[in-house]
């Protein structure tokens, strides 16, 4: 067979941020932040009922060695959650893809496991755990549940006409997970890791607002409890905005990680063509 | 038109070959078929016919719920790995996550066919098919017609000696389709394999084919067994020609009653 077909169409990947998505949430923010101003000051509120967002810039800068400190240890939770869930997620969900006695023996758990909330779970967790490996669980049973199903769902999502032409060759069991299975679900499986990761610091903050005053930590959700006791308001909205922040941070991070692995193949990590 | 000649050592033999599915669908009944080394045959007739189900049978996917099929005197399942036998589907099937030369090179890769030897193979199996400087592009970023060149130079990789293919350019455009027609003739004279083309176009089984075996439905079963004794190598004189009018003609009859259900 001979051709003269045409240079591939490269697809567009560098998806062009437009100005409005980047100056419209920033004036919402700005007037937002205007209007609560104006409203402490006119009302004359107190800074133990609602500090002015000056106040809290300041208290922001001025605790910022504890708050920093506080932050690394939230974030080491979160991220072991996060490392640990991705772990247990995709190796449960590959054990599950591969024997169904093991799937429908132990998947009604996994589900319990999520339903149930994990607030209630925390204060048993904290009983029966030190202080860190409960928080740890926390994180962990939160951020599993996302992982587990989206990569089942993936692992099962393979092309039947590429799984015949596995078979057709003879491919090893084996072959078939590592060359077919799991990058066909990788897409599923960073989806799954996207919603994990916010999710792993609600489990670590849950725990540690669980811990409370009764456990040694440190980490900021310890911060807007304890800061809570000693209605230090202006420091429960600095560790606060720290850690939506965080969060916010986290799921870009991962938003980045899934763009790079997608971006030469995947319809998701594409843009429209114009 | 007479009936084909049937030469004596088949590639692929049939013996009253049924498929029933576990619904109950009653897809095959009674095939009996032989296809000869060298051939072009084409199976054709309407969906329902069963005419892709005796495709996978005859590829090993699958089992027949009776009769048997013999590949060379040996059963389908005894040659997995042997990499005698390429198989192209209606899409093309290729992997989107990873680039054009991977995707040639997976039979190589799961047979454990060394790394450098497999390199030189992809690089000719792409070179017949004309897409030898997209080796590194990605699936998504070709066009229908070369994505199933891609998936054409991948079932011919390994050299085999049979191809099935099943309706692989039912999706393309008439232009792309009449281009891989041609290239297809000229591969399949160049290489010398067999190859088992299902398709559900008159005009396409005549323009390729060197025997035509059309199938009835309802359950599946071979209705008429025709040769096109056409000589190759045609081209686009030949679409056009009374003798390639006349071929069509007789084989739309044939459908034609295979699908009211008269009898051969």
């Amino acid at each position: 067979m001979s051709t003269a077909a045409p240079a591939p169409d490269a697809p567009r990947v560098t998806a062009g941020i437009g100005w409005q998505q980047v100056v419209l949430p920033v004036a919402t923010l700005a007037i937002g932040i205007a209007i609560w101003d104006l409203v402490v000051r006119i009302e004359q509120i107190p800074p133990y009922v609602l500090p002015a967002p000056g106040l809290v810039a300041t208290t922001l800068v001025s605790d910022w060695p504890l708050l920093w400190d506080s932050l690394l240890v939230t974030l080491t939770t979160t991220f072991e959650g996060l490392a640990l869930a991705v772990i247990g997620g995709t190796g449960l969900a590959i054990l599950f893809n591969q024997s169904r006695l093991i799937e429908y023996s132990f998947y009604p758990y996994a589900v319990i496991l999520q339903v149930t909330p994990v607030v209630a779970i925390a204060p048993l967790l904290l009983i029966y755990l030190p202080q860190q490996a409960a928080v740890l669980a926390c994180a962990w049973i939160v951020a599993f549940f996302p992982v587990l199903a989206n990569t089942t769902l993936g692992l099962n999502s393979v092309d039947r006409n590429l799984a015949d032409l596995f078979e057709l060759y003879g491919a090893s069991r084996l072959s078939v997970l590592m060359r077919l299975k799991l990058p066909a679900a990788l897409p599923y499986m960073l989806g799954g890791l996207k919603i994990a990761g916010g999710l792993s610091l609600i489990g670590a903050v849950v725990a540690e607002i669980a811990a409370g005053s009764a456990g040694a930590g440190s980490g900021l959700a310890y911060r807007i409890a304890e800061s809570g006791y000693r209605l230090d308001i202006p420091r429960m909205f600095a560790a606060l905005i720290l850690l939506s922040a965080a969060g916010v941070v986290i799921f870009f991070a991962l938003s980045a990680v899934s763009w790079l692995l997608l971006r030469r193949w995947h319809e998701s990590a594409l843009a429209r063509e114009p | 038109m007479t009936p084909a000649p049937r030469t004596p050592e088949p590639v692929v033999t049939l013996k009253g070959v049924a498929k029933r599915f576990a619904n109950g669908t009653q897809a095959l009944a009674g095939l009996d078929l032989a296809i000869a080394s060298g051939e072009f045959v084409s199976l054709l007739g309407p969906s329902g016919c069963g005419k892709s189900t005796a495709l996978r049978l005859i590829a090993g996917l699958g089992e027949p719920s009776t009769g048997a099929i013999s590949w060379r005197g040996a059963k389908p399942g005894a040659r997995r790995n042997g990499l005698d036998v390429g198989f192209v589907f209606q899409e093309p099937t290729l992997m989107p996550w990873t680039t054009v030369a991977n995707n040639v090179a997976l039979p190589l890769a799961l047979a454990g066919v060394a790394p450098d030897i497999a390199k030189e193979r992809v690089a000719q199996a792409l070179e017949r098919v004309g897409l030898s400087q997209f080796r590194v592009a990605y699936p998504r970023e070709l066009s229908g017609g070369m994505k199933m060149r891609v998936s054409i130079a991948r079932a011919l990789v390994t050299d085999p000696p049979l191809l099935l293919m099943d309706e692989p350019f039912a999706a393309l455009d008439e232009i792309t389709r009449f281009k891989l027609n041609d290239d297809l003739i000229a591969l399949w004279r160049a290489v010398g394999n067999t190859i088992v083309f299902v398709t559900h176009s008159v005009f396409e089984s005549v323009y390729l084919s060197s025997r035509i075996v059309v199938m009835a439905p309802r359950p599946g079963r071979i209705y008429a067994d025709l040769a096109v004794d056409a000589p190759f190598p045609r081209d686009e004189s030949f679409r056009t020609s009374a003798e390639y009018a006349g071929h069509c003609r007789v084989v739309s009859q044939a459908l034609a009653q295979a699908m009211t259900g008269g009898g051969p």
